[in-house]
């Protein structure tokens, strides 16, 4: 081994302090979360007597029930609609290349950049005008659209390098442009849907712009969206707080850990390529 | 569901679509207006649901966006032709433009430190840490990408506190004088909220980099080490050269996160104290829903789109050039 020792042991250091970094922030706020409700705990303390019903407390009044129902049902709207109309999008653009599709690949790239900070304001006035505001779909339409220039961009790299051969073959067989959509290229593009709808699905649980502005009841929101409100009513009893911050972030933590590779690799591909 | 087209017409535009891309496309322009307009319409079929979606979400509103900016108007009343006016107002009005300064600040935060410092990790993991270390810091590092930017902000927002840990450590460590409630403070306020971003940003940075590290060529790094280069001499000849096209992506994400910046903001500061950590998403927001100037909140949300565009093409013109 031509690498110096001292510099094993900083390189390791250095790793283990950033780590420390990185986890301690999450046990201080587990720490918090135990201790008696209403008071200020002083950072890094062990509570005398653990709270654990700070978490039941929390639990009740976010409503967890309702929000995880709610978060739930945005994000089975907004994926799979999503990944299907991306997909044939991607399809006709990258493999059937039909005319004008550089075009349309101009305009769906466009939009990348674009915070949605951007185009907030009209939102909520064209949802207002459309009678959308504060449901649901206020939340599921908007990003089925702001999602649609990566996603429809992700596909489309997929099926561009998909052979010619295997439509061709499949049209002298005699079948229709739905068909070789369907039966044949649909189940070959099963590895980057699923990167897309993982990747969608974080997002679409993290959203809080979104469903701050176009919904004010807390109970039809993202989980993200939900725990602004949640902060907002609870900002003085920091550790109820504290344990409301937990309850929120455990599902995204559980599916983290379980999903950890995938999730990793999504997202870094996702940076990738847009 | 697309009705059943009978077969001939599909067959000879898949043998035609084969011979387009072997020979020069202009030989088979008169054949391509023949047959295949079905397929084309139905080809057009299947851009449509995404290109609706996209067209009445998103351009349909940053149209309007660009109308509602020439405009004064308080979201209820008549609208007021003003021509450009909203746009000097974002120019000249202090508090205005110093959210354009912030954001630029923030780029530091979330951009610069985290693709550096994500350079330096990434090395380290690649020279030294190959094995279980280096996996385990990688998920660990990588975890506050996958929370709500909210959480994190809530976190912080606690951990910088006055009877925060970060005071706690200060004091343990000595540093009683300099603690404070970090977030409320005029001239830290804007840093802190920054460290926020760093710590967000730096595993997905890390990350990233590392993965290009480690699809690069493993023989250029051992004649690196057999020559005896130190870590700065291979970090410098070989990693930050090599690894151009990762370090643009890097760049163009954090940028774009330090330009829209809202979620974090919003939670730990909503823009103050005063206006120390007011940014363009946040101001637009306050514009628009607490004070209801909507034209200027619109003028404020173009400039913003406009500024995205004008640092983002440059990095990608720089780093996607091959050497």
């Amino acid at each position: 081994m031509q690498i110096a020792r001292g510099e094993v042991w900083t390189s390791r250091a250095l790793l283990i302090a950033l780590m420390l970094i990185t986890i301690l922030p999450f046990i201080s706020i587990f720490i918090t979360a135990l201790h008696p409700s209403n008071t200020v705990p002083s950072g890094f303390q062990w509570p005398a007597e653990p709270q654990w019903g700070n978490f039941v407390e929390a639990f009740n009044v976010a409503n967890m029930t309702t929000l995880l129902g709610s978060s739930t049902f945005i994000v089975l709207a907004v994926v799979p609609i999503s990944l299907i109309i991306s997909t044939m999008a991607g399809f006709a653009i990258g493999h059937l290349r039909i005319p004008g599709s550089r075009v349309l690949l101009f305009l769906f790239v466009f939009g990348l950049t674009l915070p949605f900070g951007g185009i907030i304001v009209p939102l909520y006035y064209l949802e207002r005008s459309m009678g959308i505001y504060n449901t649901r779909l206020a939340i599921v339409l908007p990003l089925i659209g702001l999602y649609m220039p990566f996603a429809v961009y992700w596909m489309r790299a997929h099926f561009v390098n998909m052979p010619e051969e295997i439509s061709e073959a499949a049209r002298v067989d005699g079948a229709t442009t739905w068909d070789l959509f369907w039966r044949i290229h649909l189940p070959l593009a099963r590895p980057p849907m699923a990167s897309l709808g993982i990747l969608m699905s974080v997002w679409t649980w993290n959203q809080f712009l979104i469903a701050l502005v176009l919904v004010e009841d807390p109970s039809q929101r993202t989980m993200a969206g939900a725990l602004g409100a949640f902060q907002g009513h609870y900002a003085t009893n920091v550790p109820l707080l504290c344990a409301g911050t937990i309850l929120i972030l455990l599902p995204t933590l559980i599916i983290f850990v379980l999903f950890q590779g995938q999730i990793i690799a999504a997202l870094l591909q996702g940076s990738v390529k847009g | 569901m697309m009705t059943t087209s009978d077969n001939r017409p599909a067959v000879s535009t898949r043998s035609q679509g084969a011979s387009s891309n072997r020979r020069p496309p202009r030989g088979n322009l008169p054949r391509r207006e023949l047959l295949p307009r079905r397929e084309n319409v139905i080809g057009w079929l299947f851009t449509l649901p995404a290109l609706v979606m996209y067209a009445v979400f998103v351009l349909l509103p940053l149209a309007l966006s660009i109308q509602y900016s020439f405009f004064r108007w308080d979201g209820i009343g008549e609208m007021t032709w003003v021509g450009l006016k909203n746009y000097a107002t974002v120019l000249e009005v202090p508090d205005l433009l110093a959210t354009i300064v912030n954001a630029f600040k923030l780029v530091v935060f979330f951009s610069f430190i985290p693709v550096s410092l994500g350079l330096v990790v990434a090395s380290v993991i690649h020279r030294v840490a190959t094995g279980r270390l280096g996996a385990i810091s990688r998920t660990v590092l990588f975890l506050p990408q996958v929370i709500p930017l909210v959480a994190a902000g809530i976190i912080w927002g606690w951990l910088l506190a006055l009877p925060g840990l970060i005071n706690q450590v200060l004091r343990a460590i000595g540093l009683g004088t300099i603690t404070r409630a970090w977030l409320g403070d005029f001239d830290w306020a804007l840093p802190s909220v920054g460290f926020i971003g760093i710590w967000v940003l730096l595993g997905f940075c890390t990350v990233l980099l590392w993965t290009g590290m480690s699809k690069l060529d493993p023989a250029l790094y051992e004649s690196a080490r057999i020559d005896g280069a130190s870590w700065y001499k291979e970090f410098a000849s070989v990693t930050v050269p090599l690894l151009r096209q990762e370090i643009g992506v890097c760049l163009t994400v954090t940028t774009i996160a330090a330009l829209a910046a809202f979620d974090i903001v919003y939670v730990t500061t909503a823009g103050g104290p005063g206006n120390s950590t007011a940014v363009p998403g946040i101001q637009i927001y306050i514009l628009a829903f607490t004070q209801q100037r909507i034209g200027l909140a619109s003028a404020l949300a173009v400039m913003l789109m406009l500024l995205v565009l004008a640092v983002i093409l440059p990095i990608q013109r720089l780093t996607r050039e091959v050497s």
